[in-house]
């Protein structure tokens, strides 16, 4: 996947500046494999739009070149780069019924009416929505108008899909929903997507792989269990899932692991050394509140004290704010069994595995 | 305003028995009307109100120039009658000798259009059409038609002035939509700055700009484009009036297409370039249709200003720059028939609705959008 002649999409060394003096994407480096969901992840601001418009044509890369099937897209127009994009507010042509709306990218390209006709009707049923085709977009729903944006990017049969946030406008459910249908989609068709998105359950349930984009930066690339589970630095491990931090000093670095001294001589805690390089370094340690364990028997060397501060009834489990060596945000989170029977301000036991704690940056 | 102009009640207050008594003439039988019409005519005359009789005599004037010398002439010479006590034993003799214009039929004809309480003579003169004798419609005489020239004349300048507008209109609004907000805002104070300037000013500087030893001729000559001599006549002609009203509509149509573009998202070119269209493409087939309700709004505000304009073509128009504005004008103020001035109005608010009703029937007034 990281030869780049296999690569189907490539970023190579991409810079991009609006202003001539901040950069909003930076050394951006990306190998994209055909029929691959990649997604770009990252907060407001972070440069996926700009880096999804650099890929449509729309915006020119201050320095390093974009390949598309191994050729240098910079002196392809737009219009002649073959992408299917969806935009953030679908872009559907309020003059044009959805018919039209579909066969717009079929007529320029002068295919006859009946082949246009008929690829517009199978687009159409794609998205199930085949008997909608003489209605104008404003006469649809979100939800609707959503899935003919979607049809309309897939008609002209591009060799890539891009998707900038399409799904930002619908409300959770239909969200969910259209989630669901847009992978089905990919899997059926096996076209090549990327995809935008600043909702991380999103990022995860849809995706082969995913960017983590911060500061024009991509932070990490991986698939969403290693994202998930094996974040790379503190940026990745707060941004994506729920995360507890504990800061300290590095005390000890053997090969894969380290010992970390918590700030305020809370205690030693051994970790998986991840983004550590030498003794006496600054660290944030990173654990997930899943991979806590509570009131254990075992007395290894991560056994720690935690006070409850709150506790809230989540019927499935419950969730309890623990003051862990000085961290007050500390969550825990106790599967429903019905044997738990402690109360605000009772003090609980505490215990991790050291694989399951990663030395980060800070 | 509009009961006006076919209205003629006024004349038959004042002349009552008069008209009374002229209905029952049989010119086919009689070449003057009986001894009781001049009779009547007569009475009212010597027994009516000065100042309404004053007012009678204008509208007798539109019908047939000459009324007004010969009923004052008459009325002095009955008047005087009056005082002497010497009312006359025939009227008719008594009328003729006073004036033998009396034994003139068609001074009689002519009254035949102003008998009834209502009219249409306004509107046929706002055609350029009269009555004749047996009260048919006929041309004006040569010279005394003005009015179907004007009408066309004012057609034509409303159409080329919308079309202009909209041409030079167009690409303004579209970089005020599009620019980024800096220059925008500077570019719509230069929009909105002759909006707000008088619009006497306005055209006064148009004459300034374009007569033959103005502003634009004179740049012409000194760089030789012209001959000295060659000078254009630029303004008090027709030209002169579609440029000066052209400048002064344009921001009627560039401010309802820059609220409609406005609003049109800058994603859709983009997508439709990004959907395989080259750009003039994505503009002619994604853009432009979506301007249509401005263009509309626009198109039909400058058109119906256009229409109704006075002001402007009446300085710059000179005498063939004239406009059906500046007839109405002149008959309202100085001529002060004021049936033929509503007359004209009338037959302009047909026009405009007319064409607004046209105007609905091919694009649809819903799609109008004016901000
Ligand atoms: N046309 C532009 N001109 C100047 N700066 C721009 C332009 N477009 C974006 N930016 C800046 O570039 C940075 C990245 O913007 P971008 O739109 O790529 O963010 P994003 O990751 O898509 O954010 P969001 O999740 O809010 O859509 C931002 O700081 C933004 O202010
Ligand atoms: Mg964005």
């Amino acid at each position: 996947m990281n030869d780049s002649s296999q690569s189907f999409v490539k970023f190579e060394k991409i810079d991009k500046s609006y202003d001539g003096e901040v950069l909003v994407v930076k050394n951006l480096n990306l190998d994209i494999a055909k029929g691959e969901f990649v997604t770009m992840l990252g907060p407001s601001g972070s440069g996926k739009t700009t880096t999804l418009m650099m890929l449509a044509g729309f915006e020119t890369p201050t320095n390093g070149e974009i390949f598309l099937d191994t050729k240098p897209i910079s002196k392809i127009p737009p219009y002649e780069r073959e992408i299917g994009m969806v935009f953030q507010n679908y872009a559907l042509f309020p003059h044009m019924t959805v018919q039209e709306n579909l066969a717009f990218p079929l007529e320029v390209r002068k295919i006859s009416k009946s082949e246009t006709q008929k690829k517009v009707q199978k687009a159409l049923d794609m998205v199930e929505l085949g008997n909608f085709g003489t209605r104008f977009p404003a006469q649809l729903s979100g939800g609707q108008q959503q899935r003919v944006a979607l049809a309309r990017a897939l008609v002209f049969e591009p060799r890539l899909v891009l998707m900038d946030e399409p799904l930002g406008a619908l409300d959770k459910n239909l969200r969910e929903q259209m989630q669901y249908e847009i992978k089905h989609i990919h899997d059926r068709i096996g076209i090549t997507v990327v995809y935008v998105t600043h909702d991380q359950s999103e990022a995860l349930t849809m995706s082969n792989r995913i960017a983590v984009f911060n500061d024009g930066v991509v932070q990490q690339l991986s698939t969403p269990d290693i994202l998930y589970e094996k974040p790379e630095n503190s940026f990745v491990a707060k941004f994506i899932g729920e995360n507890n931090t504990l800061n300290g000093v590095v005390k000890e670095i053997n090969d894969s692991t380290c010992e970390v001294d918590l700030d305020n001589n809370h205690g030693t805690v051994k970790a998986l050394k991840v983004n550590v390089s030498e003794v006496g370094e600054k660290t944030q340690l990173s654990i997930r509140p899943e991979r806590v364990s509570i009131d254990s028997s075992n007395n290894s060397l991560n056994s720690f004290e935690g006070k409850i501060e709150e506790l809230i009834y989540l019927g499935d489990h419950i969730r309890a704010r623990l003051d862990v060596c000085g961290n007050n945000e500390f969550i825990v989170k106790v599967p429903n069994e019905g044997s738990f029977n402690h109360k605000e301000g009772d003090t609980l036991n505490l215990s991790w595995n050291s694989e399951d704690v990663r030395a980060l940056d800070i | 305003m509009l009961l006006r102009s076919v209205d003629d009640s006024q004349i038959n207050t004042v002349f009552p028995n008069t008209f009374e008594e002229y209905k029952k003439w049989d010119k086919e039988k009689d070449e003057l009307p009986p001894e009781e019409v001049y009779r009547a005519l007569f009475e009212e005359l010597a027994y009516g109100d000065k100042i309404q009789v004053g007012r009678a005599l204008t509208r007798m004037n539109y019908s047939k120039s000459g009324w007004k010398s010969l009923i004052k002439k008459t009325s002095r010479a009955i008047k005087k009658a009056v005082k002497k006590d010497e009312l006359p034993d025939n009227y008719k003799d008594f009328l003729i000798e006073a004036n033998e214009k009396w034994a003139d039929p068609t001074y009689w004809y002519a009254m035949g259009q102003m008998v009834n309480n209502q009219t249409s003579i306004y509107y046929w003169n706002a055609i350029d059409r009269t009555f004749d004798q047996e009260l048919n419609v006929v041309q004006q005489e040569e010279d005394r038609r003005v009015y179907v020239q004007t009408w066309l004349k004012t057609l034509k300048v409303s159409i080329y002035v919308t079309v202009f507008c909209l041409i030079l209109g167009f690409p303004v609004a579209h970089l005020l939509a599009n620019l980024p907000l800096r220059y925008s805002n500077l570019l719509m104070i230069f929009v909105l700055l002759p909006f707000w300037t008088s619009l006497l000013v306005r055209t006064t500087a148009w004459i300034v700009m374009l007569q033959q030893k103005g502003v634009i001729n004179g740049v012409l000559v000194w760089l030789g484009i012209l001959s000295d001599d060659g000078r254009i006549a630029m303004v008090y002609n027709e030209t002169g009036t579609l440029i000066a009203m052209t400048q002064i509509l344009l921001p009627f149509m560039i401010l309802p297409l820059y609220s409609v573009m406005r609003v049109i998202p800058k994603s859709h070119m983009r997508a439709a370039q990004n959907l395989g269209a080259k750009p003039a493409m994505a503009f002619w087939r994604v853009y432009l249709p979506q301007t249509i309700p401005g263009m509309s709004a626009g198109g039909l505000l400058v058109f119906v200003l256009a229409i109704g304009y006075f002001i402007t073509p009446e300085l710059v128009g000179g005498k063939d720059g004239k406009l059906i504005g500046s007839w109405i004008a002149y008959h309202l103020k100085t001529t002060l028939n004021w049936g033929l001035t509503a007359a004209l109005g009338a037959i302009l608010l047909g026009f405009m609705l007319i064409f607004y009703w046209l105007y609905n029937k091919i694009v649809g007034i819903d799609n109008i959008k004016l901000g």
